[in-house]
This record gives C-alpha cells, structure tokens and sequence, in this order.
C-alpha cells in the first residue's frame, strides 16, 4: 500500500493533486462527473472584491499543447463567493479549501484575506500577484520583489489562514521574488501562474484573443514550471504548490520532485474533465512501478 | 456530459468545406436539438464544439465546417477511425416554450441543428416553416433532407445563384416565432423582424462545459456561458 499523503502547512491532504484556480470554477460544472472528496483540496476561481465581468471575447485561443486564456477574472466577487458559491461547494466538497484571492491595491489583498479568514472552509489563501490577464493589479504586483513582500507582509498581517503566494514566471529572476515573499512572511508560494503569450490571425492580421495577450498554459510550458519549481524551493524554506502543465500522474512525481509539496492541475481540466480523477487513479501504480513508498519522500529529492 | 469514444462510420463532403460525419457510439447524455458535443482531434488541444445535426441509439451525425487546422485534420479522418467526444453539452432548445407556427431560420453552418430540431417538432405535431440562408448555389446543402421530414422548405442565397436572392429575413415572411442558428448578423436580423424566439450564439470555447469562463456573454439577465447556459438564448434575455 503506497501513501499518497502530503502536507501543506499542518493541513494533511490525502493526495496532492489540487484543480488550480480557474480551471474549476466552484466546482459546480465536475461534481456531477466524480465525487469531489477524491481531490487533494480545491483552489476555486480567482476572487476580487467586486464583482467582475472580465475580458472582451474572444478570450481563448489555442497553442501547440497549450492555450492562452485572457478571462480577465471573471467572478462574482467576494461577497457573493462567501454567501453563494462556498457553501454551494461545501455541500459537495468536505476538505479545506484553497482561496486564491486577487487585487487591485494592497487594501484589497487585505480585504479580501480577512473575508476569506472568517469562512470556515477556507484552508489556505493563495493571494494571486500575478495574473497577466487584468490591467493595473496582478502581476504589476508580481513582478516586483518590493511589491510582493508590501502584499505579503500587509495580508500577513490579518490573515488566520496560512498564506501561499502565488507568483508569475513573467519576470527575470523568479527567485529573488520568491525570497522577497519568503522574507515578508509567506506561509508557502504557488507557482507558476500562466506565462504572458500572444497568438496573431495571420488572414485577420489581427490578434486572436480581444485582449491581445494572455495567460499560455498546458503541457507545453511544463519544463518551464518544472525548472522555476526547482529553483525556488532549493532556495526557500516554505512549502511550494507546482503547477503549470501538469497533466499526468508522471507529471505529478516529476513536480514533487523538484520541489513541489502538492501540485495543481489547471488546463488539463478544461479538455478533460476527468483529469484530476484519472491522475489521482494512476498515482498508486506509478509509485509502487517507481518503488516509492510514500510520495511526500519525493519532494525536492533531486538535488 | 459524457466522455464517449466515437467510431467513424463516414465522413464526407458536402460542399467545399462543408463536412458530414457519421458516428458509432453512446449518444444516451443527448437529450435536446441545439446541444453540441467538443470532439478531441488528434494532435489539437482544445476541443472543437460541434452542433448535433441528429442522433438516434448509438448514431450521431454531425455537420462541421473546416475553417481552421483543426477541423481540417477532421475532414481528413478516415471510416473506422475513433474519436472521443463530450456529449450533451449545452441546453439546447426549449421545445415547450415553442409556439404552433414557428419558422427555423438557419443560417450556412448554423443550418445542422435545425435538422434535429425540425425533426424533433414534427414529432410533436408541430410543422416548422423553414428558411435557409447561403452564400451562394454551392454553398447549399440538406434542403433534400429537411424536403423529406415533410416540412416547408425555403432556400435564399446572397447571390441569387439558388433560391430567392438575399438573406433568410427576406423568406422568413411573417412569422412571428424564430428558431434561429447561423452567423451573429443574421442573428441580429431575425431578431430585429420577429416578436419572439430562440437564438443560437457561436462563441470561441475553452472547455465547452461551463467550467473556464472562456465564453462569458453580457444577457439582460447576467454574465451568461455560451457553453453552458446556452447557446441558445430567448429573444428576451439577448442584448447585443
């Protein structure tokens, strides 16, 4: 009997596979496919406080193995997620939850972190300093190290929940970043979020999503997370979620090995809806042909 | 939603870049005309939504159009072939909410679900007018099949090559009630003629199930999915 378990932050998961953020709603649209308790956690859509329409359409356009999103953090917003959408989920969803949380200024990271506090189903905050999809928040806060530990230190501050940032591959040395976060008081970080691509319509001579440029996930930018995974948490103390292409079982080992102490699955759930339960099916035989006995011996063994 | 694998039974030309495939496989999660399945093509990542053109136990025609690479590789797939599709996506038309004398108004590659839907109406005693719209006399197809459900069929062609010249709002005459598929304009045209319908949208999809936010719509009664809240619309919640 192979053992799946991981931990993040004194909260115990019973696999490390977590639907990212944005990929999974409120779980609403996959509760009906499997049960929900087979997942590691969940981080739910990216939360700000108001609510948020986002982008023009077309907001997707398609790479080779991968895709570039341009959402623009379409939610509800903080209040309506609180009283609609968590307690929706928990009726279906019995674990911690992971909060992943976006804002415009530093007042609204706090905001949102001291919500996000109270509800009781909240595990961990993943405070969102980068997404490339929303002008004048996100990754303007994450790609600057000073920005980042302000965030952090500033959410630190009111949160009750530990709190993972998670941090852009956008920027030129993601490890002085994710010192910088390390410094400020992070609980943990999460990376990497999307990586800034663009597609162009060479009959239109137009770009192909509205918002010209977005978020590039899937498969094909894996060696890249694998890589800014590795250097990260060889240089930190705080446990790091990977993510970023992940969409295998093999790819799950591959991530804790370099570093990753859970590991979210983003894109691969959007043209497989299965995909979380399949990876957390393959798990145990992966292991036991690998001769690893408890998966958690992984994390960061390659040197 | 069901993830089934599909075995090719043909795929062949319509017109010049319009395709029909027949398919072998589980078509139980179907259940309304309108609703769309996202086919897996080998080598693409994302998923392509496709309109149900008919079904029946373990039959699904489908009617696709190669605009892009992808549905290209499509148009190349073989009889015997397999491929895997999400079934029973979308909501479909609302059947109960259809009048006596409505008219189907279907517009170039927004002509495939009608079939089902003109079918699925005369089945519950209901005689749809229908009115379709192409570019021109080679761009028309399914007129024969939609002749032989026993339904009045009117063809308009931009061109005047075939049919009436002009566009479907000029055969539709004057009906009150819309069923209507094709591109946005021709949406908006009907829309602007008729006192009530359904109108089904075209949006670049993501997952095709509800779940990215890739396909958000401002209605008047909210953000709305085009995947999964619609794609069809009722005349009273569409805001262009």
């Amino acid at each position: 009997m192979v053992d799946i378990t991981t931990e993040l932050s004194g909260i115990k998961l019973s696999n490390p596979v977590i639907p990212a953020s944005g990929t999974f709603g409120f779980g609403k649209e996959y509760k009906d496919l499997y049960d929900l308790n087979i997942l590691g956690s969940i981080s739910f859509k990216g939360t700000t406080v108001e609510e948020r329409y986002g982008n023009e359409l077309p907001r997707i356009a398609e790479c080779y193995q991968g895709m570039i999103n341009s959402v623009g953090l379409q939610n509800p917003g903080m209040e309506a997620v609180i009283r609609e959408e968590i307690p929706e989920l928990a009726k279906h969803y019995h674990k911690p939850l992971i909060a992943n949380i976006s804002g415009f200024s530093v007042p609204e990271y706090v905001k949102l972190a001291e919500a996000m506090s109270e509800v009781p189903e909240v595990g961990i905050l993943e405070v969102n300093v980068s997404c490339p999809n929303v002008h004048g928040g996100g990754m303007a806060f994450g790609t600057s190290a000073l920005n980042v530990a302000e965030v952090t230190r500033e959410v630190k501050k009111v949160a009750k929940k530990p709190v993972y940032i998670k941090l852009s591959p956008n920027v030129t040395d993601i490890v002085s970043i994710a010192k910088a976060a390390e410094a400020a008081g992070a609980d943990g970080l999460a990376l990497i979020n999307t990586l800034l691509g663009m597609r162009i319509d060479i009959r239109r001579r137009q770009p192909v999503i509205a918002n010209k440029m977005g978020g590039f996930s899937g498969p094909a930018i894996f060696p890249v997370a694998v890589r800014m995974v590795y250097q990260v948490s060889k240089a930190v103390n705080i446990p790091v979620i990977g993510m970023g292409g992940v969409s295998s079982a093999r790819d799950v080992v591959e991530m804790m090995m370099a570093g990753a102490s859970a590991v979210e699955v983003g894109a691969a759930n959007l043209v497989d809806p299965f995909a979380c339960k399949k990876i957390i099916e393959d798990l145990p035989e992966l292991l036991k042909e690998l001769k690893i006995e408890k998966i958690s011996d992984i994390i960061g063994c390659v040197e | 939603m069901k993830d089934v694998e599909f075995k090719i039974l043909t795929n062949e030309p319509l017109t010049g870049d319009i395709f029909k495939m027949t398919l072998d496989g589980d078509t139980s999660d179907i259940k309304r005309p309108g609703q769309f399945v996202e086919i897996s093509i080998p080598g693409r990542y994302l998923r392509r939504p496709i309109s149900v053109c008919d079904w029946s136990d373990n039959k699904l025609t489908l009617i696709y159009k190669v605009v892009g690479e992808g549905t290209e590789d499509l148009s190349y797939m073989e009889p015997g072939e397999y491929i895997s599709a999400l079934t029973g996506l979308g909501n479909g038309y609302d059947l109960k909410r259809i009048p006596k004398n409505p008219v189907i108004a279907g517009g170039g590659v927004g002509v495939p679900p009608m079939y089902a839907l003109a079918k699925e109406l005369k089945k519950m005693g209901i005689t749809p007018y229908v009115a379709l719209g192409f570019n021109t006399k080679d761009d028309v197809f399914y007129e024969a099949e939609f002749k032989a459900l026993g339904v009045p069929v009117n063809v308009a062609t931009v061109d005047g090559s075939y049919g009436a010249k002009g566009f479907v709002t000029d055969i539709i005459g004057d009906h009150d009630y819309a069923l209507c598929c094709g591109p946005e304009p021709m949406l908006k045209a009907v829309y602007n003629v008729v006192k009530d319908g359904q109108f089904s949208f075209e949006a670049r999809m993501g997952c095709g199930f509800g779940a990215c936010m890739g396909c958000s719509k401002k209605t008047k009664t909210g953000f709305k999915r085009v995947c999964k809240d619609g794609p069809i619309f009722m005349m009273e919640e569409i805001a262009w």
